[in-house]
């Protein structure tokens, strides 16, 4: 590796380079902001294994590049970006090239009056008080060094807010595509997706490359779910084999609103996933469901925590995960339940499969109880395909391959059959035929 | 509740600690303080050979590099480890062949505890070592063991007469390096127990000893090696009680277990230790290392525990199944109140082929208590045909208690079934209207539901334990229903 310097040192050097490139926008609220992450960004050390965060999650494969934040414009044709769009599905289209918003690739549908669909970096330029009330309020950067990096640096990503009272139909599919070549990039999206009270919005993270360049993902996004209000968040990770994708999502959830989040991961060397949703009221509901399918020398690590601060809630969890070659599997599932928040119920389930010797799973789901009159439960199993299935399959003439692809589909179903959008459903079924029915 | 039922229920909170008493014996103590000098005044009043004195020190030096571990869920003030007498004994050190010879004012002492050893002794099941403060006071049943050749003793006696067996296996399974209490232990344990069952025998008794704090300022360092020989079998009892003391005393034990070819090795526990006042003040920090080996193939090792005492508990009984076809169970009821706190669970490794694990925890948290159930399952790369079962269930009495679970699953075959559960509920109040409608009262019938809902366990005591185990679950919530 020709002149690497720590990756820490890194960006710590590049920071007056990227300041300066913000010209006017230096005058913008939110960079205040973005200095007291950088401080707190110098300070912080990178996690090693003997964190415990980090057990079994060990970045220094990413350590051995410099990432550097794009420099030239890459051009992207529209059919690039049309294989990674779902069939028969209306939708709002925003596409980030890069970690770059590209109007031209964009394309919304009629969406209701109020509602903004767009990107963040103009919202910050102009500081508009809905980004300037909610933009890092909910992903602290204290001790979390990959949120501090990204507050530091925070460029563009998507931006979203639905007024109250308001049900956009079509869901928001926002493509972050990224083409690095022989550069080797770094692209931080920032999302924030607002909405209001007694809204209704379905919004698809999708994070494709269709090449197998060597990047480095750190996205941060946060959600507010308003009084009543309905979201759907789906990610779906279709990364190149060999990059590196930090991600973390934090949801803050008001009163009576329902929240659902499906991870469909599949892509990346290495990809960390830290879900957090929070009741900040009472009668919320929440699902994360998640899918991880790896193989090769893959890691997927979901570090998870939903936090009852509020009685009267409800949460269910799910991870599913499946397991091939070298491939290494981490789950850390956390549920709080506060001291007030009686009537909680909570549920919480991580079910893998591992397909070969060398696969390795590692599951760690926890509770943390300070209330009496709750419902908390949690449940793991990591193991192999039911032999018995297995047996009863081939005995009715399906072979080895046929059975496995199936069994898998089965298990895969009760997470994708909670995916309210039938389009994706299909989308998530194709991509699990092209790798177990060959 | 009506105002009596919540008088009655204040009262029986307020209840003292039964077992809390000071016998006053002269001791014969070490000076305050550790250092080189006092491990060998130490290992030189136990008339110790110098293989002994030598590896106390290797693991004094060894404990002088380590830091005091925080990661458990539990908060304390720092220990001040100078200020420990590391030795204390009862003056009168005659080795006794009957009870008569014994000093009358010990024996009062287990009479308090509804252990004498008279009635003990008649009642011919159980062969009792009763560790008084540190030293081995009384040993029946001896002769018995011995013709079968078993060996049951204390572990300063298995060191004058059985010194190979003890160099083969101490520190065998927990290392002087493991951690930093079990090092601690290592360099200045007082004394404990030792037992070995030769080839083929089939203990005919529950072998028992009886830990007891005594003399303040005395922290315990016991030491128990079990070593269960090709085709043996034993169970062993443990079981504690200690007196009210206002400073909170240190107790850093080891347990090692060595089960060879097709042994087994049975190893309960009931703990009730002084807790603290209700407001958290005095108690004793349990912080103990205990581990079996499962040797050889077809051996099996059992831990069952019923922890009610202690201001802190932080244990983990663990099972290393190394032998193919190994068995390793966990068994534990752990009940905190007031401001107890523990943090407890098991630690299972499987290494072997076609190896087994159960986990039943129950953790029942009342008053301000904290309790988690901390534990790891781990299928090592040629562990074929692994199996784990763990269940943890948590109960909360109160809305001022907190019960965590902090389950890891490291699975490294793909061959292993391995499965976790758990839930946490409090006693509904329909059970209790259930059975208050039928005439017993809501203390009762909290004691019935906790006995019920802790019968996994308690089965998986002996007969003499599971009576008293289920009292001291009584005894322990008793005022925490609200």
């Amino acid at each position: 590796m020709e002149n690497k310097t720590d990756l820490k040192q890194f960006f710590i050097n590049q920071f007056d380079e990227f300041e300066k490139s913000l010209n006017g926008e230096k005058s913008s609220h939110f960079h205040h902001l973005r200095k007291s992450a950088f401080e707190e960004f110098r300070k912080l050390p990178l996690p090693t294994q003997k964190d415990e965060e980090w057990k079994y999650t060990n970045i220094s494969p990413l350590l051995d590049y410099n990432f550097s934040r794009s420099a030239k414009k890459t051009d992207v044709s529209p059919d690039a970006v049309s294989k990674f769009l779902f069939d028969k599905m209306e939708h709002s289209l925003i596409v980030f090239i890069n970690g770059r918003f590209s109007s031209e690739l964009s394309k919304l549908t009629d969406i209701p009056k109020g509602v903004v669909i767009g990107s963040i970096n103009e919202a910050i330029k102009e500081n508009n008080p809905i980004v300037m009330k909610h933009l890092a309020q909910y992903a602290g950067f204290k001790n979390n060094i990959f949120t501090a990096l990204s507050t530091a640096y925070t460029i563009d990503g998507a931006f979203i807010y639905v007024p109250d009272g308001i049900n956009v139909a079509d869901p928001v599919h926002i493509i972050f595509l990224t083409r690095a070549g022989n550069e080797k990039i770094i692209t931080q999206p920032r999302n924030l997706f607002i909405a209001g009270k007694n809204s209704r919005i379905s919004i698809i993270e999708h994070y494709v490359s269709d090449e197998a360049s060597v990047y480095f993902t750190n996205a941060v996004t946060e959600i507010v779910a308003g009084e009543n209000g309905i979201v759907d968040h789906i990610k779906l990770q279709e990364e190149s084999i060999n990059s590196f994708h930090i991600s973390r999502m934090e949801v803050d959830q008001e009163r009576n609103s329902n929240f659902s989040s499906h991870l469909i991961s599949y892509g990346a060397e290495i990809s960390r996933n830290d879900f957090n949703t929070r009741f900040n009221d009472q009668g919320g509901e929440c699902m994360l469901n998640g899918l991880f399918l790896i193989n090769g020398e893959q890691l997927f690590d979901a570090h998870t925590m939903i936090d009852h601060a509020k009685p009267h809630c409800k949460s269910h969890e799910h991870y599913k995960g499946i397991l091939q070659d070298k491939s290494k599997g981490v789950f850390n599932g956390k549920v709080m339940v506060r001291q007030d928040a009686q009537k909680t119920n909570a549920f919480q389930q991580n079910n893998t499969i591992l397909l070969s010797d060398n696969a390795v799973m590692n599951s760690k789901p926890q509770l943390e109880i300070f209330a009496d009159d709750v419902k908390c439960s949690h449940g793991a199993t990591i193991g192999k395909l039911d032999e018995n299935s297995m047996f009863y399959l081939k005995s009715r003439g399906i072979g080895d391959e046929a059975a496995t692809a199936m069994l898998i589909h089965a298990f895969a179903s009760d997470v994708i059959t909670s995916i309210k959008i039938e389009a994706l459903r299909d989308y998530i079924e194709e991509i699990i035929t092209k790798r177990f029915n060959q | 509740m009506s105002t009596t039922e919540v008088n009655k229920i204040e009262e029986l909170a307020n209840k003292e600690y039964k077992y809390g008493f000071v016998t006053e014996i002269e001791t014969d103590s070490l000076p305050k303080g550790l250092n080189e000098d006092i491990i060998r005044q130490l290992s030189s009043k136990k008339n110790e050979p110098e293989w002994m004195t030598d590896w106390r020190l290797k693991a004094y030096r060894h404990w002088l590099t380590m830091k005091e571990p925080h990661w458990p869920n539990v908060t304390y003030p720092p220990v001040d480890y100078q200020d420990i007498s590391y030795y204390s004994a009862p003056k009168k050190k005659a080795k006794y062949n009957s009870l008569d010879e014994v000093d009358s004012e010990l024996l009062e002492t287990y009479k308090k505890l509804g252990i004498s050893l008279e009635e003990q002794k008649l009642l011919a099941g159980v062969a009792v070592d009763a560790v008084f403060d540190s030293v081995s006071v009384a040993t029946t049943f001896k002769d018995k063991l011995k013709e079968l050749g078993i060996i049951f003793c204390s572990f300063s006696e298995a060191i004058q007469e059985h010194p190979e067996l003890v160099k083969k296996y101490l520190g065998s399974v927990v290392p002087y390096t493991d951690n930093y209490f079990a090092a601690l232990n290592s360099a200045v344990f007082s004394d404990g127990s030792f037992a070995y069952i030769p080839k083929g025998v089939r203990s005919p008794m529950e072998l028992s000893t009886y830990f007891r704090i005594n003399a303040a300022n005395t922290g315990q360092f016991e030491r128990t090696l079990i070593v269960a020989d090709e085709g043996a079998f034993v169970s062993y009892l443990e079981g504690c009680t200690a007196p009210i003391r206002d400073e909170n005393q240190l107790h850093a034990a080891v347990v090692e277990l060595v089960a060879l070819d097709n042994a087994q090795i049975k190893y309960s526990t009931v703990q009730n230790w002084y807790p603290g006042d209700k407001d958290g003040k005095g108690g004793i920090y349990n912080f103990v290392t205990k581990r079996g080996a499962c040797r050889g193939v077809n051996s099996k090792i059992s831990w069952t525990q019923v922890e009610t005492g202690s201001a802190i508990t932080w244990k983990y009984p663990s099972c290393i199944l190394q032998g193919d076809n190994s068995v390793g169970e966990f068994y534990s009821v752990a009940v905190t109140n007031n401001m107890q706190q523990a943090d407890t669970g098991t630690k299972m490794i499987h290494i072997g082929k076609n190896t087994k694990s159960t986990i039943v925890s129950k953790g029942i948290s009342a008053g301000k208590s904290n309790n988690s159930y901390r534990g790891l399952v781990r299928i090592g790369k040629k562990a074929e045909n692994a199996r784990n079962f763990s269940q943890c269930d948590s109960l909360l009495l109160g809305d001022k208690c907190g019960a965590h679970t902090f389950p890891y699953l490291e699975i490294n075959n793909p061959t292993a079934q391995v499965e976790h559960e758990a839930t946490t509920s409090k006693i509904g109040e329909d059970q209790i209207f259930y059975l208050n409608q039928r005439g017993i009262s809501t203390e009762d019938a909290v004691s019935l539901i906790v006995n019920g809902y802790c019968k996994e366990v308690l089965a998986e005591l002996p007969m003499e334990f599971a009576v008293e185990a289920q009292k001291l679950l009584s005894i322990s919530l008793e005022g925490s229903v609200g």
